[in-house]
């Protein structure tokens, strides 16, 4: 097997993230594995999880603390050239995706993302055209980085083992990092963690029974769904789209709920579309969804038949305000 | 401040379509896949949209788009981009699809950047998409910048704003639905960008009519490129296993449906 290495980074509050620990597990199940940490308290974070390591590796300080290209790309390059190894296994976070494809050409290797699975004999499995078809692929270039995508592999037992070697790194940038952007914990509608994604499509805004929009009470009965269940809210592109042309829609969706074809798609352990049409592209944003059910009025609608694991044709507003009562 | 605007951009399969794996004598490929129509990538669209938009606030910007692809499909595809907004085209006749090798697409896109006549390295501004519809790897991009020597990258971003001293601030997301902010001190820099907040501008029939008059013979002068075919060695290409066996509840009163739903939450 040839030499690996796993890549971690630190959050900006100097703990490893969730998804980690399933890079470990990936690299451990191959062999013997070298370990590097860049990021605030990168030093610490590794020895908490170096007792299968064969060496451990640490860029720290106040220059790498925060997740930046010019920092990270430099810090990952040298712990890469300290190690040597020719396989990277790194966790797919934006931090890391913004970092190591530029790494690779630095170090004129090769970078593939979104991995899903790995072989023994290093093929890894990754998704195309938007979840639409996976492909099963190798490659001789090396270094070969692989960015592990997060919730597809199990976790690792956290172990704490050898300290790190810090390894001394000097960058120039001219980008500062000032903040970020986040609504109030109470507005917060995406959670990457939640158990359950509800989707919401484009029927909630129109024309109801009665001949007329709901739309205040749509947007009130999808964010006490959300509130009340702590599940992360999802939107198909036309309703998102309807919002962007300054139309009076659901005011709290933006082009980050959107999930599908042009939009994202996560993972959940269970999935609720409300009000969805369409197929292909749609069933894209579900394609990591385990445990799919929808609410539509269209009993032959083709997304849901054969996509989602039960179909209940109703009502979207009646369903969800029977719900309200019972959450 | 007068940016020299680049749009890095490819071209992918409507995404209406119905697509299709099949082997090819260069490797895996995509049924009918030279019939199939084409759109230009969403991700690169809106960067393109965002670079028209920068450089109306930015008097004397320019905007040049650098596409990979076969020639007759750029040609098709540019022949609606060009009525969205003023840009000159920068083609490369190549192989498209997401099935081609991004460090070799990265090198063909540096190199075709480096020779724009004039290109001033200190005024750049280089666009594209995050990822594409195609490949979806998210990794161009950053490998175009290293080659050009740019080391101030930014991903998935969502919003650039310029201020008076001419520095960027730049909005990318991040992981739980935020943004992180960050303020580059000027140009060069790379914008890999997400949707941004622009929708798609209209047609304007003139500007597309003014475009072609320049892209037509920048498409027949398209500069043949080759990539690196045996980078990859693909195993197997396969679509998902896609039909459920979906259980239809139909005829219920919606409380008991909520009941169901409630429990199934619980589980």
């Amino acid at each position: 097997m040839e030499k690996i290495l796993v890549l971690l980074h630190t959050t900006d509050e100097g703990a490893l993230p969730k998804a980690a620990l399933e890079t470990i597990a990936a690299a451990a199940a191959l062999g013997a594995y070298d370990l590097g940490v860049l990021g605030a308290n990168a030093a610490a974070a590794a020895q908490s999880v170096s007792a299968g390591a064969a060496a451990v590796f640490a860029v720290e300080g106040v220059q790498f603390a925060q997740s930046r290209y010019a920092t990270d790309a430099s810090a990952a390059e040298a712990i890469a050239k300290a190690s040597g190894a020719a396989v990277i296994f790194a966790t797919g976070t934006m931090r890391f995706n913004r970092a190591l494809p530029g790494v690779a050409c630095r170090l004129n290797g090769a970078c593939e993302t979104h991995i899903v699975a790995i072989e023994p004999d290093l093929k890894v499995h990754r998704w195309y055209y938007r979840q639409r078809m996976e492909a099963t692929l190798s490659r001789t270039a090396r270094p070969w980085i692989l960015l592990l995508e997060p919730g597809a592999f199990e976790s690792a037992p956290a172990a704490p083992g050898a300290a790190a070697t810090p390894v001394a790194v000097t960058v120039e940038t001219r980008t500062t990092v000032t903040g970020y952007h986040a609504p109030n914990a109470d507005q917060q509608t995406i959670r990457p963690d939640a158990q359950l994604l509800l989707v919401a499509g484009a029927g909630w805004t129109k024309k109801q029974k009665d001949g007329a929009t709901h739309t205040p009470e749509a947007a009130t009965l999808i964010l006490n769904f959300v509130q009340k269940t702590q599940s992360s809210l999802g939107s198909s592109k036309s309703l998102v789209d309807l919002s962007g042309e300054g139309q009076s829609v659901l005011p709290f969706l933006s082009h980050l709920h959107q999930v599908g074809q042009t939009g994202s798609s996560p993972r959940h352990r269970k999935g609720l579309a409300t009000c969805c049409h369409g197929e292909e592209p749609h069933v894209v944003g579900w394609r990591f969804i385990n445990d799919r059910r929808a609410i539509n009025l269209d009993a032959a609608c083709g997304w849901s038949r054969g996509k989602a694991d039960v179909l209940y044709v109703a009502d979207s507003f009646e369903v969800m305000r029977e719900l309200e009562k019972l959450l | 401040m007068a940016y020299q605007i680049i749009v890095c951009g490819g071209l992918a399969p409507d995404p209406l379509q119905t697509l299709e794996p099949v082997t090819t004598p260069t490797g895996p490929g995509l049924k009918n896949e030279l019939m199939l129509p084409n759109v230009f990538d969403p991700w690169a669209g809106h960067a393109l949209y965002e670079a028209a938009n920068l450089a109306k606030n930015q008097p004397g910007s320019t905007i040049k788009v650098v596409s990979l692809g076969p020639k007759a499909k750029l040609q098709q595809v540019m022949m609606t981009v060009a009525q969205k907004l003023p840009f000159e085209l920068i083609a490369l006749d190549g192989p498209g699809g997401g099935f081609t090798d991004a460090v070799s697409v990265s090198k063909a896109l540096a190199d075709a950047i480096a020779a724009i006549p004039g290109f001033d390295k200190s005024h750049a501004l280089i666009f594209g998409g995050w990822e594409s519809a195609t490949r979806g790897a998210g990794v161009v991009m950053q490998m175009v910048g290293e080659r050009l020597g740019i080391t101030e990258q930014f991903l998935a971003v969502d919003e650039l704003t310029v201020e008076s001293d001419g520095a960027l601030v730049i909005k990318e997301r991040v992981e739980g639905g935020k943004h992180q902010i960050s303020k580059c001190a000027a140009a060069p820099a790379v914008l890999a960008w997400a949707t941004g907040n622009l929708p798609e501008p209209p047609n304007h029939p003139q500007t597309g009519m003014a475009n072609m008059r320049v892209m037509m013979p920048a498409l027949q002068k398209a500069k043949p490129t080759a990539l690196d075919a045996a980078a990859i060695t693909y195993a197997q290409v396969a679509l998902p296993a896609v039909t459920r066996q979906t259980r239809i509840v139909k005829d219920v009163p919606a409380a008991e449906i909520a009941a169901e739903i409630a429990a199934w939450i619980k589980q």
